[in-house]
């Protein structure tokens, strides 16, 4: 099979998450391309939660709505997902279940007694899904020894226990149909959580600091697990308040620090976020977007806080804004956003949501690009020091707690070149000059950075605009449909030249944004760009690549 | 840096009398004393927030952060864990720390993080000129509540006693003596050290002579003791007119936070290579 999905759900907790981590790794080690989509209430028991595992021949960051093979923990996930089938469709289930659905006749269906076989092992409820991971093996025709070094991979505890089942499953299983993958170097599957968390100890991190929060959450219990191997600090204090403020002193004493939050978060950091900025102590945050206003959809995903991201925080100042769209971009613009924010000692906002945070596909890491070393301005240490000396750039030298040949102020305050308070006329104007001076320098090096990125049909006249995690989606259809693809990446300081160069002999331009209102259409507005047409979603849940491409057909019709 | 001389150029624009020159006064001496012996000044950091207290950090000669209304713990909580080596000074307002950012000072109380906070309590708001704070007596006449405040004030140190805070202490801008004694044993008391100053407003709220009638030092008292230092911190209320203790209330000995996260210097030339094992183990 070329391109086909499966989906596993049942109720929270019965282990739907790791299951579909199984099955992905089970089929990338196949030599399949692999993409997981989780998508779950934000409750610990009960309720109904699914994750679709797509495999494909190159790589995908989207999944389809039409399914192949459907494994319901429960009788609840059939009735909620048969309509996904297709008359090739397939059901993997637990004989009594299957007993109790109607489900349509022409649908190929496999009764497997995993309730009798996990309760014969005296095995947990849970193994359940091993059960069926283990039956789906066999119907796909993937071979035992695959799935069980998948299993030894996965587990670390009852590795036995849950290979036994598997087996058990597999036994009870008939071949269905052979996928027969392609043959592929394998690469490693990971979350866009790992892929950021990864780029950022790239870029020189050595602290972490965050309050839980979705989509973020996984980033925060990554790190944390990776501290010792990374040499990192993690933290988790009381509150978002004081993630950024913390954060800002680790930055005084020298320390590469970021945050993650969502929006509820980056909403008690736009303080501190603007006392970065007149502090020019550097910080980056790492803000994972989901569906507001105020609580909203909490574990589903949404683009709408761009424009927040823009303009958070009191009076004007300088900041740079990243929105990576898959995890080779994760990877890059963590590391890049990091040293940016360094080298100019201004905030950074790495721009995500719940769909590239949580989404699982294939990280390569040779196909990054090449990350640029790029230090901060150290003081020499030659004249006396000034820690905000107003010069050509307005990037004043650093030099970090404790040394013994400077003192080092810095203030939230309007302030002289030394630090010191100031309320005087002409200061605060050269201070402020000083400060919005380092975005023309900024923009100028975001030259030689990949900050708008074209894909598809060049010649093409009309193009699919997005950013962020839609761009998966879009390369894909516009691949599928002949056309343009243009993607900006970066979004403060926006890179409009770039942007031109895009755009140039686009006469259809149709902007793809999970949001209501089309906030990048208003950003490029501002630059003088309009739209021609718009495709939105905000209902929680991204496009599916069914869903689009019809769309996308009748605005091209 | 010639650090024999603390002082910076910059004008100071307390008014006069105003007890904030106390406790300025006060930790330029006990910084003064400490580079003497092995404390260069280099290794101090000061903090504060905003309120007339904020401007303390313009006026003495060591790296500050002068950070914004009732935030400044928390950075000081990310100075001592960057670099536990430094002296992490926090002064801050009683708006400030017991008002608009409360919960970070009973965070750092409760983590026995190794930083000292001084509070400059005026029991007031000057600098918004006049308005009540969370130690003002009940039915307090300010700006906002002409009728009179309809609370009856915090107890800073009740709260942080509760809180795990291991070193607490009072002095009034009145005793210098004993102001620069307590200063100097909360910066190297090991753990979370707070010392409330009831520090005199002269323009809005003068209880010099107040104070003058009610506080007197605590003999006899034993800050080992935690029920003793209770007792000795209710017997004022900050409501009441009743005696004012000062002094030691309470000390102890026990771990800190930032001691515990103490994490081997990252080697950067390695992480390329653990990135790429990391991966593997992902295939």
């Amino acid at each position: 099979m070329q391109d086909f999905s499966i989906l596993i759900g049942g109720s929270a907790g019965s282990g739907v998450d790791k299951s579909a981590l199984v099955l992905g790794d089970l089929l990338n080690q196949s030599g399949y391309r692999v993409y997981i989509y989780h998508d779950y209430p934000s409750l610990i028991r009960g309720g109904h939660t699914f994750s679709i595992i797509r495999a494909a021949q190159t790589k995908i960051t989207a999944h389809r709505d039409r399914i192949d093979f459907l494994l319901g923990l429960n009788k609840e996930t059939l009735d909620i997902h048969k309509t996904r089938l297709d008359d090739s469709g397939k059901v993997i289930c637990d004989s009594e279940i299957l007993k109790e659905a109607a489900l349509p006749k022409q649908i190929r269906t496999l009764a497997i007694p995993a309730v009798k076989l996990v309760k014969e092992e005296n095995a947990p409820e849970i193994m359940r899904n091993t059960c069926l991971i283990g039956a789906f093996a066999k119907a796909a025709g993937i071979k035992i020894e695959l799935l069980e070094k998948v299993l030894r991979d996965n587990f670390t505890k009852s590795i036995d226990k849950n290979i036994k089942i598997a087996k058990k499953g597999y036994d009870a299983s008939e071949l269905m149909e052979s996928i027969s993958p392609p043959v592929h170097d394998i690469l490693p599957l990971i979350s866009g959580s790992q892929a950021m968390g990864l780029g950022l100890i790239k870029g020189g991190l050595e602290v972490y600091v965050s309050y839980p929060m979705t989509p973020t959450t996984a980033l925060l219990h990554f790190l944390a697990e990776q501290a010792n191997e990374f040499s990192l600090k993690v933290v988790h204090p009381e509150n978002e308040l004081s993630v950024i403020l913390m954060a800002l002193g680790f930055a005084y004493a020298g320390r590469k620090t970021a945050v993650g939050t969502s929006g509820g978060g980056f909403c008690l950091m736009t303080e501190s976020l603007s006392l970065s900025a007149m502090s020019e102590v550097p910080t980056v945050i790492v803000l994972g977007q989901r569906p507001g206003p105020s609580t909203g959809l909490p574990t589903y995903s949404c683009q709408s806080d761009l424009h927040f991201a823009l303009y958070a925080g009191q009076g004007e100042f300088v900041r740079f804004v990243v929105a990576p769209g898959d995890l080779e971009e994760a990877y890059y613009w963590s590391a890049s956003a990091l040293n940016l924010a360094w080298k100019y000692q201004i905030p950074s906002i790495i721009l995500t949501d719940k769909n590239l945070n949580e989404g699982i596909s294939n990280f390569d890491v040779n196909d990054t690009g090449e990350i640029k070393e790029n230090d901060p301005y150290l003081w020499d240490g030659t004249t006396g020091y000034r820690r905000y000396e107003d010069n050509k750039t307005g990037i004043s030298p650093l030099a970090f707690v404790p040394d013994k040949n400077a003192v080092i102020k810095v203030s939230g305050y309007e302030h002289d070149e030394s630090g010191i308070t100031t309320e005087d006329a002409v200061v605060t104007k050269k201070m402020q000059d000083k400060r919005l001076r380092k975005e023309k320098h900024l923009a100028e090096e975001l030259k030689s950075f990949p900050t708008v990125k074209t894909y598809g049909n060049e010649e093409q006249t009309t193009a699919l605009l997005c950013w962020g995690s839609a761009k998966g989606i879009c390369v894909e259809i516009a691949q599928k449909l002949g056309l343009k693809v243009i993607q900006p990446i970066v979004l403060s300081p926006f890179p409009e030249h770039a942007f031109r160069e895009a755009i140039r002999g686009i006469k259809k331009l149709i902007a793809v944004e999970n949001n209501a209102t089309g906030q990048l259409v208003r950003l490029i507005k501002a630059h003088g760009i309009d739209v021609d047409d718009t495709i939105l979603k905000y209902d929680g849940r991204p496009f599916t690549l069914d869903e689009l491409e019809k769309i996308v057909k009748e605005k091209i019709a | 840096m010639s650090q024999s001389n603390l002082d910076t150029s910059t004008p100071n624009t307390w008014c006069p009398g105003c007890g904030n020159f106390a406790i300025l006064n006060g930790i330029k001496k006990v910084l003064n004393e400490l580079s003497e012996e092995d404390c260069p000044p280099e290794k101090f950091v000061l903090l504060s927030g905003i309120g007339c207290h904020g401007k303390i950090v313009d006026y003495v000669n060591v790296n500050s952060f002068y950070s914004i209304h009732g935030r400044s713990i928390p950075i000081a909580e990310g100075i001592k864990m960057a670099n536990s080596g430094l002296k992490v000074i926090c002064f801050a307002g009683d708006g400030d720390a017991y008002g608009e950012g409360l919960e970070h000072l009973i965070f750092a109380a409760k983590r026995n993080i190794d930083i000292t906070v001084i509070i400059h309590n005026n029991r007031l708001y000057s600098l918004t000129a006049f308005q009540y704070s969370p130690t003002s007596e009940l039915g307090f006449k300010g700006g906002s509540t002409p009728n009179g405040s309809m609370e009856s004030p915090l107890n800073p140190l009740e709260l942080m006693l509760a809180s795990q805070a291991t070193y607490l202490a009072r002095g009034t801008s009145q005793g210098m003596n004993l102001l620069t004694r307590l200063f100097r044993e909360a910066i190297m008391h090991k753990g979370f050290a707070l010392v409330d100053v009831l520090q005199v407003c002269v323009t809005f709220n003068n209880l010099y002579e107040y104070y003058a009638k009610r506080v007197y030092e605590l003999e006899n008292h034993d800050p080992g003791d935690f029920q003793a230092a209770f007792n000795a911190i209710r017997e004022w209320d900050y409501n009441s007119d009743s005696r004012i203790p000062l002094g030691v209330f309470y000390k102890k000995e026990a771990p800190t936070f930032d001691e515990k996260l103490i994490s081997s210097p990252a080697d950067l030339k390695r992480r390329d290579g653990k990135i790429r094992q990391f991966l593997s183990k992902r295939m």
